[in-house]
């Protein structure tokens, strides 16, 4: 039996039996796919979370108002935090804390916003010169907030893109134009970069006036809602978070630490927290992968396993006529094989295309890691190939009335 | 040549054992026409397996062709149902879902015939079965039983055996196809010399036989010879 003769009974014994060649390779599509697009649901979600703790900013050390609190917090805190981060605070950090690299202080709040006859919502940020340094944000058109503008109580402003765009629509060149923030006029003097995302995170949806301008003007007190202090390198993050505990403690004269009024996030500590979520995200969903593996494999299994009495009707035939154990064997071997690797195949594809469809849509940005394919398609096509071709082999085995008198 | 010694045939089904074949001995030469007879269950079916090597004997010896059939390996025994033996089936097992055509071609695939070769012979041995041309493309499964019958004997006649076995060939034919179907047989026969055996319960077919073997409950009964046979004479005109 030449090579081409098998794949040509390959050929015609797929072809002619439909209904099982098609459940077979079914399963093994729903296997194969499920797990490839899973995980890389799995790695993108995880990515993507990873990508946003870092975009705002690195080796940061956050100082917030109020109590200590869990890290699922909202990183910049609402009107509703507690008010016990004073502005003599921040200075204190910037002299005495040596080993930041940086020190941005903030007062962030709500506040209606109008241009031009339209408004908007949004979060207004007291900042100052070392925020866009910190907190990794870029100038887009104009210039960010100087210390000039800080000591003059300047009414300037710094539009995110998306403020940008809600009051003066998109693309538009803003510099020099006119806001009103609490009724009370700024000029924008310059537009952030955008840095994608919303939410969690999400610097693009702000405008950005001096700390001191915030304080006087809108909040009309001296409190400050965020200290972000920049680490130079991500060893010396616990002695600086250390330092300003110690300090801050000092400062406000509080013996227990675990009474402290303020709390102190480490961005390490948010990535370790967030990893292991994600990781546990990526288990579940790897969990949900095997189970279709699973199911796809028992689909393959019971296809292969009920058609076993024709098909060992039929090896005791072709036994008859004059077949060979070996041409049994490799016959069924390479249809097994076929089998397989179309659905293998097909399920890849489909696995991809799943998690491509995510990227294109914009649901998530998804990873499709080479192991999760070899992964699944190594199960499936295991499953595919001990039972399509164990029981065939174990038909060749027997002499052919046996085989053809099989039940 | 065919040399059945002693042979016994034990079925074991649970705890009880079936004799079916209870010490059987023939002689039949090449070139001859027999036929096999016996009440149905007497193990007619049984020994035409052994006959055509798809099947070995508990005990006792059969010589094809002076070649001791149990000796042999299994690959051994494949080699010589694809190069000698044709087999026709009691219940026909063609392929099912595949073509006509396909199922006759199929021994010479075994047989490592080419496959423009594979396609001639089997149009010749369809042609010898008798089967019209229209029905070579159809499904195995959508033919009538007459049609069934002779897909089957153009499959065992197309890799040219010297032995031919038929079970029952024509036990589910009306008496018209029937006669087509046996007188195919005894043209192979005459022409090219094929040895036939065929089993048969109806006496007017084991007429067309020279030698007819007639066996109850796993042994022979009888088996006598003729030399020349009315029928055959007037069967050869055709
Ligand atoms: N593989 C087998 N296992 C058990 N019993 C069998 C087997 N093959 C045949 N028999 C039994 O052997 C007896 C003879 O069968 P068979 O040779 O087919 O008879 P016949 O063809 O003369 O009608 C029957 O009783 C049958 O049930
Ligand atoms: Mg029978």
């Amino acid at each position: 039996m030449t090579i081409a003769d098998i794949l040509q009974e390959t050929a015609t014994a797929i072809s002619a039996n439909k209904a099982r060649s098609g459940l077979t390779i079914l399963g093994i599509v729903i296997g194969i796919s499920s797990v490839i697009a899973m995980v890389a649901i799995g790695a993108g979600a995880q990515g993507s979370i990873e990508a946003r703790i870092e975009s705002i900013g690195s080796n940061l050390v956050m100082v917030q108002p109020g109590f200590q609190r869990g890290v699922g917090m909202q990183v910049s805190s609402g009107r509703g935090a507690a008010r016990t981060l004073t502005q003599e605070d921040a200075d204190s950090i910037m002299q005495e804390i040596t080993l930041a690299k940086a020190v941005a202080p903030e007062l962030s709040g709500r506040y209606q916003v109008t241009a031009k006859g339209k408004n908007t919502n949004t979060s207004v940020v007291g900042a100052t010169a070392a925020y866009p340094e910190v907190r990794n944000i870029e100038i887009d058109q104009g210039s960010f907030i100087t210390d000039q503008n800080l000591r003059s109580l300047s009414k300037v402003a710094v539009l995110g893109p998306t403020a940008r765009d809600d009051l003066f629509g998109e693309d538009a060149n803003p510099v020099g134009q006119v806001i009103r923030i609490k009724n009370i006029e700024f000029k924008v003097i310059g537009v952030t970069k955008a840095k994608g995302g919303s939410g969690f995170g999400s610097q693009d949806d702000m405008i950005f006036i001096p700390l001191i301008s915030a304080q006087r003007f809108l909040a009309g007190d001296n409190y400050v809602s965020t200290i972000s202090v920049q680490a130079s390198d991500s060893e010396s993050m616990s002695a600086i978070q250390q330092q300003i505990t110690d300090l801050l403690l000092a400062r406000h004269r509080i013996s227990d630490s675990t009474l402290a009024d303020f709390s102190i996030l480490n961005q390490a500590d948010i990535i370790a927290t967030a990893s292991s979520i994600t990781d546990t995200f990526t288990l579940l969903l790897a969990s949900i992968a095997a189970i279709s593996l699973l199911v796809g494999g028992i689909g393959i299994m019971n296809m292969m396993l009920t058609t076993v009495t024709e098909r060992t009707r039929e090896i005791g035939l072709r036994k008859a006529i004059g077949a060979k154990r070996r041409d049994i064997n490799s016959q069924f071997l390479t249809e097994a094989i076929a089998l397989t690797f179309i659905g293998g195949l097909v399920g890849i594809i489909l696995g991809w295309l799943i998690a491509w469809g995510m990227t294109y849509f914009g649901v998530l940005q998804t990873k499709v890691s080479l192991s999760s394919i070899f992964l699944a398609f190594g199960v499936a096509a295991a499953i595919g190939i001990i039972f399509g071709y164990y029981p065939a082999r174990r038909a060749a085995s027997l002499n052919p009335i046996e085989a053809l008198r099989y039940e | 040549m065919i040399d059945v010694k002693d042979v016994i045939k034990t079925y074991q089904t649970g705890d009880t054992q079936l004799q079916v074949l209870k010490g059987v001995s023939f002689k039949i030469e090449d070139g001859e026409f027999a036929a096999i007879m016996g009440p149905s269950g007497s193990g007619k079916s049984t020994l035409m397996h052994i006959l055509g090597a798809l099947d070995t004997p508990s005990s006792g010896t059969y010589l094809l062709d002076n070649k001791d059939m149990s000796k042999l390996s299994d690959d051994d025994l494949a080699d010589i149902r694809r190069d000698k033996i044709g087999f026709v089936f009691q219940s026909f097992n063609l392929l099912p879902r595949a073509t006509v055509l396909r199922n006759v071609m199929l021994p010479l695939i075994y047989a490592g015939v080419s496959e423009n070769e594979r396609k001639k012979l089997a149009e010749a041995a369809l042609t010898a079965a008798g089967l019209d041309k229209e029905h070579w493309h159809h499904l195995s499964n959508q033919l009538s039983g007459g049609q069934i019958q002779r897909c089957a004997i153009a499959r065992a006649l197309v890799n040219n055996p010297s032995l031919i076995l038929a079970d029952e060939p024509t036990g589910n034919l009306d008496s018209k196809t029937g006669e087509i179907v046996l007188d195919t047989f005894q043209k192979l026969n005459q022409e090219h010399g094929c040895t036939i055996i065929l089993i048969t319960h109806e006496h007017d077919v084991a007429e067309h036989a020279r030698r007819v073997i007639f066996i109850k409950d796993g042994q022979i009964v009888s088996n006598t010879k003729s030399d020349v046979h009315p029928e055959l004479v007037e069967g050869s005109r055709g």
